[in-house]
């Protein structure tokens, strides 16, 4: 899991953040000034400084946001001129948006605050639709508004074209004030709350942020999302009392404190009206004791009372934001904040520690206990620099003790800034604002955005600042002069100089916590509970003897015997079996696992089945060093998996076992464990040992399991039998090369590299082995039938299919009865309704169509009389395996260099695409360290969905329109190369995916119905139709095509995910002549790319040039 | 630094080189080849020992074969001691392989309990772990198990499991920060020359001035002998997982790093090797 970050305030107004990969807080260093308040989410974090200003913090990342801008100007053709800019007065604005209603000039674009910047200058776009248009990229039509096309034609009366550009935003890892372009501001802001990035889908990002003014008005931060982190505009939200404080959970909770003590609770939030629509009273937890302050999560609610009481709130589900009871819980808080994943974080009224909730779990959303967090700060450096201030802190010594604000949660800045003004009235000291000794060295000067000049704050005290004096103020100070202290004293309680405001063994006074933004679940070992640098146990000598005399004993009592046989576990059970013959069905048999030492020393192994048949017994076997693949099969009651052997993948029926079901017997997966079981053993028998080699062929199932395979040197020649193993992981596609770099995405876009572990979890070498989880949703459709009286009602037709079925409408799938896929898997989240279906959907997610079944589209004609809508539920798996994460970009397609075994390359090139289409290269991968350093993003016009790096550094992607382009100049020196190329598609084709061997280039296209396969000629650049029914295509350096293929005719069944691999592919026929039908169906994802092991050729191998000079490339064979 | 969870890796994966000899009043029909097996540490002779009983019953007429049994030097084997206890009792210090002589007659009913099938060794085992969770929690954590987690437990050592076994045994091992340790640490101490199986008493892990108490501490309260004297002279050897712990281990530690999986620190004191 990648680190994320807790943000704090302290009672003194300084801003920290803790990692949760750290061990102590880290202070916000350029912030000049006290903050309030803070809300954080993963992206980025917003405060209320004290000058009641609103500051956002964007987390840098490795892609920028950028912000496309775009403009058309359009033309008109006259006898005269030709095409020119002089319209007729009917016409729409020469310059305008894309309906050609708004009047545009480049001119007219500014930047919409000093956050921004452009990119570069205006550029034409010359791509239209996915097919590259002439220089100048104008598209032509009859007339304004009409259907454009590329090619001018006789009747060709007007033109336009598109222009672009982008403008990036540069404020990152600093607090810039967001812009309050309206002077209708009120009054100042004092609370704030941002969440609802749950509500619509992800790739945009929409965020809502909520704020509550002095006067205790509601603002609602209009439209903020990735590419507008600073939304635009405030709007106010009508309230109907006095709030004082606001949180907003990630999802759709909304909840307020009134200042009288009842809550509020936003009703009617959804994805399209993220603001609500009215609110409904709750009244205070206690009768007597008003409420001062709410947090609220995904599914939680939690107040805090006036006397620091807790409180959680029962039966909170997104059809009931109110609840139904009030839970009092153990602990005094002064304010309570609810993080990701319903975390609860809290601030002890007593002690002021920061305290998290421990044993939060989707079952069990209160928790078990309050935890506080240790001081965690750097030690040495308090003591250095409790030292270094201690001249200054001399002076009050017999000084009343540093004040703590007397804290209701409400607002204690305020209280301490009005307290602090009058103190400043009576003695008339002016604060410092900076300790102008002991800091001008090694603090940067203020950030521009973070001055505020006396003419922009509202509340002009915070201005009136004479640093002068308070220089010499500070001076008399440290001499300690009698008459100063009570003012001295009073600067240090608000310690706005000094460098550490605690003493060596103070904790800090914590005044408001937010960890909208950290991810803490019960699998991540926080390591903020066990600093160990003071354990004194690390090094003791007892401990480093025992590790001395444990090693010493495997030496002495293991090493030499290594070659005495191992004891042998588990060999005899009972299983279900899915029985060869009509009708199907599991039943009961005996299994046996035979292991025996053949003649040579090798393992060997055969697998019996005992079953009745006729009520005569009877067996089958299968010989283990035959087995090409043990293949996990998802149920979601039974813990199966399926036996391939060459014969029977050739039929396309394996045996298939399941392990019992009856929940007494169930122990740990007893179907892993027998899977397991047959695994090692096929592994001994097979001598596969260690980690997979560099060149190994990688696949992924259709259930994410990933399997690996050691290429035997014929593998051209014959490839079958290979034998698979698995290894740990969930995964939806996976890329290497033969320098061992292998990288895998995962359904919910997590990137992870292999770490060189091997095997499952079990076995002595799994350094490298960790938990690795991954997120998809199950979809079950609502279907609904018009009828004349009721209109759609979920009663069908009686030949209709089920109301709540699953895709094909064959099954019966509703909300309740629906499980997830196996189980390992457990539910995230609850149904919601999915809108991100192909054909598009109205505003509450239907589609609809003639009859079932049929083709969906999103809005209802007159011809229309049955809709249906998708839900989607999210689940989770955790399983383990040799992946290590790399953060924080989330990927959907990788590729990586490929090059001979023995090449020598310092940087090997990789290329992905983020999951909003930016396209990405890694910086600093090498065999040692796969998983690189850091993205460069490489512009783009439009988001990408495809790519593939070729042997000679030619980089080929797909963009989301189907369109193909062309890296130009990448290299070993140049990883990024220059510029693209808009190669023309296949005609009428929109392509889906791209592969590309030493030189030549395949890709698959996706027109809806079938999918097929091209190759690209080289030499004159056109696209050729290689093969039908084609999902995934995979090229190696050697001249292997490899593909996924849609439908495959076996002996038994048809199976689908059928990896093929092509015969006859030579240099001169890169069309091959037919496939090879491989192991069995149900594969999602394969690379060959690591497997460079060039069996031995008579002709010389290709000379590696670049496409460029491909055309003139001609081989002897 | 190496890791502390190192320490149970390797604990768990102990292998103890064996030789298994045919008893010579064994009747045969052919010769019998000696049997060489790695036997884990931690686990128990019949559950690993399957492959010991097919080879030499193949030599064997089926009318001979009665329950197997193990010896060594005139010692039968108790089953119901983890394997690593009865090599660090009987036989550490002497040369490797370990040679055990089987049998399948004359089982020595006074010194053996029959062990017919594999689910007396868990009921065995299991209430082993409720014993040492009963010390150290007054059973608490054991109680709130279900049953698959007990399950889980015996699955792991059964099947040699590193990663199911600790995943619940975790539990086992944990204790209130506050507190230091556990209540009571699970111990037995075993001495070849007693006629006392073993001695188990109630020890904390923490003295009543806060001082964690050490693997010295339990032995000058349990055993002074094992300490040595002034003069230097050491009598006997504290062995656990084959290895002499230094005698400042806070013995809170060896509880959680060196029990065996039944939980209990399982201490051979044996003489020290004349040499």
């Amino acid at each position: 899991m990648p680190s994320s970050l807790l943000w704090a305030v302290d009672v003194f107004g300084r801003v920290y953040s803790l990692s949760t990969a750290a061990q102590q807080w880290d202070q916000c260093k350029e912030a000049q000034l006290e903050f309030k308040r803070v809300t954080a989410v993963q992206q980025c974090c917003w405060a209320i400084a004290c000058d009641h200003q609103i500051y956002l913090n964007v987390h840098a990342s490795d892609v920028p946001i950028r912000y496309k801008e775009e403009t058309y100007e359009n033309q008109r053709w006259n006898p005269v001129d030709g095409f020119s800019d002089r319209l007729l007065p009917s016409d729409r604005w020469q310059w305008s948006d894309m309906t050609g209603l708004k009047h545009q000039p480049l001119d007219s674009f500014q930047l919409p605050s000093e956050n921004w910047e452009w990119e570069a200058d205006w550029y034409v776009d010359e791509n239209f639709g996915g097919e590259p248009t002439e220089k100048g990229g104008w598209t032509y039509a009859i007339d304004f508004p009409a259907a454009y096309t590329k090619d001018k034609k006789w009747n060709s009366c007007v033109r336009r074209r598109r222009w672009i550009r982008y403008r990036r935003y540069k404020a990152c890892n600093t607090w810039a004030k967001v812009p309050s372009e309206q002077a209708g501001l009120p009054d100042p802001f004092n609370d704030i709350s941002c969440g609802g990035w749950e509500i619509s889908d992800e790739p945009r990002g929409q965020m809502s942020l909520w704020a509550v003014s002095l006067q205790g008005k509601v603002w609602f931060r209009e439209d903020i999302h990735h590419l507008n982190p600073e939304g635009s505009s405030w709007v106010e939200v009508q309230v109907p009392g006095e709030v004082v404080q606001i949180s907003c959970g990630a999802g759709d909770l909304v909840w307020a404190v009134l200042w009288e003590g009842q809550l509020l609770v936003r009703e009617g939030i959804g994805r399209d009206c993220p603001k609500g629509s009215s609110w409904v009273v709750v009244e205070s937890p206690s009768p007597e004791v008003g409420a001062i302050h709410v947090a609220v999560g995904v599914n939680v609610v939690w107040a805090v009372t006036k006397d620091h009481k807790v409180w959680f709130r029962r039966g909170i589900n997104s059809h009931n934001p109110c609840g139904s009871g009030w839970i009092g819980m153990v602990g005094e808080m002064v304010m309570i904040n609810v993080g990701l994943s319903d975390q609860v974080w809290g601030i002890g009224a007593e002690d002021r520690a920061i305290y998290m909730r421990q044993g939060v779990t989707a079952n069990e959303l209160s928790g078990k206990a309050w935890k506080a967090l240790p001081s965690l700060r750097d030690s040495d450096r308090a003591h250095s620099s409790a030292s270094a201030t201690a001249p200054l802190l001399h002076g009050q010594a017999d000084a009343p003790k540093p004040l703590i604000p007397k804290v209701t949660s409400d607002s204690f800045i305020s209280e301490l800034v009005s307290d602090r003004d009058r103190r400043e009235g009576a003695v008339s000291t002016p604060i410092p604002e900076e300790d102008q000794g002991s800091e001008q060295d090694d603090k940067a000067p203020p950030a521009l955005v973070l001055s505020h000049s006396p003419s922009c704050g509202p509340d002009p005290q915070w201005s009136n600042v004479d640093l002068e004096e308070a220089q010499t103020h500070l001076a008399v100070g440290a001499a300690s002069d009698a008459a100063e202290t009570s003012s001295l004293s009073s600067v240090a309680t608000y310690n706005l100089g000094l460098e550490e405001p605690y003493g060596p063994d103070e904790h800090p006074l914590w005044a408001w916590v937010s960890g909208g933004g950290c991810a803490v679940d019960s699998h991540s070992q926080l390591s903020w509970f066990n600093s160990s640098a003071g354990d004194p146990a690390q090094t003791a000598a007892w401990r480093k003897q025992i590790f001395e005399q444990l090693s010493e004993r495997s030496k002495r009592e293991m090493d030499n015997f290594r070659h005495y046989e191992q004891t042998v576990w588990v060999k005899k059970g009972t299983m279900q079996w899915w029985r060869d013959w009509k009708p199907h069905k599991w039943v009961d048999v005996r299994f046996a696992l035979e292991q025996y030492c053949g003649t040579d020393g090798s393992k060997e192994g055969i697998l019996f089945i005992y079953y009745t048949f006729n009520e005569e017994k009877k067996y089958l076997h299968a010989f283990i060093n035959e087995v090409t693949i043990l293949v996990p099969v998802l149920s979601d009651s039974k813990h199966t998996f399926a036996i391939y052997t060459p014969e029977r993948t050739k039929q396309r029926w394996p045996i298939r076992l399941a392990a019992e079901s009856d929940s007494d017997t169930q122990c740990w997966c007893p179907g892993s464990l027998q899977l397991a079981l047959l695994t090692m053993s096929c592994c001994d028998s097979r001598g596969v040992q260690g980690p997979p080699s560099k060149q190994a062929i990688w696949s992924v199932t259709c259930k994410g399991d990933i399997f690996v395979s050691e290429p035997s040197p014929s593998l051209e020649a014959s490839p079958y039998p290979m034998f698979w193993h698995q290894i740990g992981g969930h995964l939806r596609t996976i890329e290497c090369n033969s320098l061992g770099v292998v990288w895998g995405i995962g359904c919910d876009h997590t990137a992870w590299v292999y770490s060189g572990g091997y095997g499952e979890s079990d076995n002595q070498y799994n350094a490298n082995v960790h938990f690795t989880t991954d997120v998809k949703s199950v979809y079950i459709y609502e279907n609904q039938r018009w009828n004349p009286v009721t209109g759609y009602t979920n009663r069908g037709l009686p030949t209709d299919r089920y109301m709540w079925s699953d895709a094909s409408g064959l099954q019966e799938c509703t909300k309740a009865n629906t499980k997830p896929p196996s189980p390992h898997w457990t539910w995230v989240s609850d149904w919601t309704i999915d809108y991100n279906v192909s054909g598009g959907t109205d505003r509450e997610g239907w589609q609809y169509a003639a009859d079932f079944p049929a083709s969906y589209h999103g809005s209802k004609t007159l011809k229309d009389f049955v809709r249906r809508r998708r839900w989607a539920r999210k689940c989770k798996i955790t399983t383990t395996g040799p992946w290590q994460e790399v953060p924080p970009i989330p990927l959907c397609d990788v590729t990586i260099l490929p090059c001979m075994a023995q090449s020598k390359v310092e940087q090997v090139l990789l290329w992905a695409i983020s999951n909003k289409g930016d396209v990405l290269c890694r910086l600093g991968v090498t065999p040692e360290t796969p998983a690189g350093t850091s993205w460069l993003h490489v512009g783009t016009d439009q988001p990408f969905k495809s790519i593939s790096i070729g042997g000679a550094h030619q980089v080929w992607a797909i963009a989301r329109d189907g369109s193909a382009f062309y890296r130009g100049s990448v290299s070993q020196q140049n990883p990024a190369g220059d510029c693209w190329y808009h190669i023309p598609s296949p005609p009428r084709q929109k392509l889906k995916q791209v592969s590309v061997g030493r030189t030549s280039v395949y890709a698959v296209d996706d027109n809806g119905q079938s999918r097929n396969l091209h190759y690209l000629n080289v030499y004159v650049f056109t696209w050729a139709l290689a093969c039908i029914n084609v999902n995934i295509i995979v090229l190696s350096l050697l001249l292997q095509v490899w593909i996924i293929a849609d439908k495959v005719q076996g002996s038994h069944s048809l199976s689908c995910g059928t990896v093929c691999h092509r015969l006859g592919v030579q240099p001169m026929e890169p069309k091959g002549q037919s496939w090879d039908y491989g192991i069995g169906g149900g594969w999602d994802h394969i690379t060959v790319r690591g497997n460079s092991l060039e069996a031995p050729t008579p002709h010389s191998p290709l000379p590696l040039r670049n496409p460029e000079g491909m055309n003139g490339n001609v081989v002897q064979s | 630094m190496a890791d502390d969870k190192d320490v149970l890796r390797d604990v768990w994966f102990g292998r103890i080189p064996t030789c298994f000899t045919l008893y010579q009043d064994e009747i045969t029909e052919r010769e019998a080849e000696p049997f060489y097996l790695l036997l884990p540490r931690v686990s128990y002779l019949p559950l690993v020992t399957d492959k010991v009983r097919k080879h030499f019953q193949k030599v064997m007429k089926p009318d001979d074969v009665g329950e197997m049994w193990f010896e060594y030097e005139g010692t039968p084997l108790k089953w119901h001691y983890p394997i690593g206890l009865l090599f660090d009792l009987y036989a550490s210090n002497t040369t490797l392989p370990w040679s055990i002589f089987v049998h399948f007659k004359n089982f020595p009913q006074q010194d053996l309990l029959h062990c017919p099938s594999n689910s007396v060794i868990e009921a065995h085992f299991m209430s082993s772990i409720k014993e040492a969770d009963a010390l150290k929690h007054k059973g608490a954590v054991v109680n709130e198990m279900q049953k698959k987690d007990h399950k889980q437990l015996w699955m792991g050592l059964q099947n040699d499991k590193f990663d199911q076994f600790w995943a619940m045994n975790r539990k086992l091992m944990e204790y209130p920060t506050e507190e230091g340790g556990f209540r009571y640490i699970p111990f037995r101490i075993y001495q070849v020359t007693s006629n006392r199986p073993f001695i188990q008493k109630l020890f904390r892990p923490v003295a009543s001035d806060g001082c964690p108490h050490t693997l010295g501490d339990l032995l000058k309260e349990v055993f002074p002998a094992a300490i040595p004297q002034n003069d230097g002279q050491k009598k006997y050897q504290v062995m656990i997982h084959g290895i002499e712990p230094m005698l400042e281990t806070p013995i809170q530690w060896l509880s959680e790093h060196l029990s065996y999986p039944d939980n209990f620190l399982h201490i051979s004191i044996i003489p020290a090797p004349s040499d």
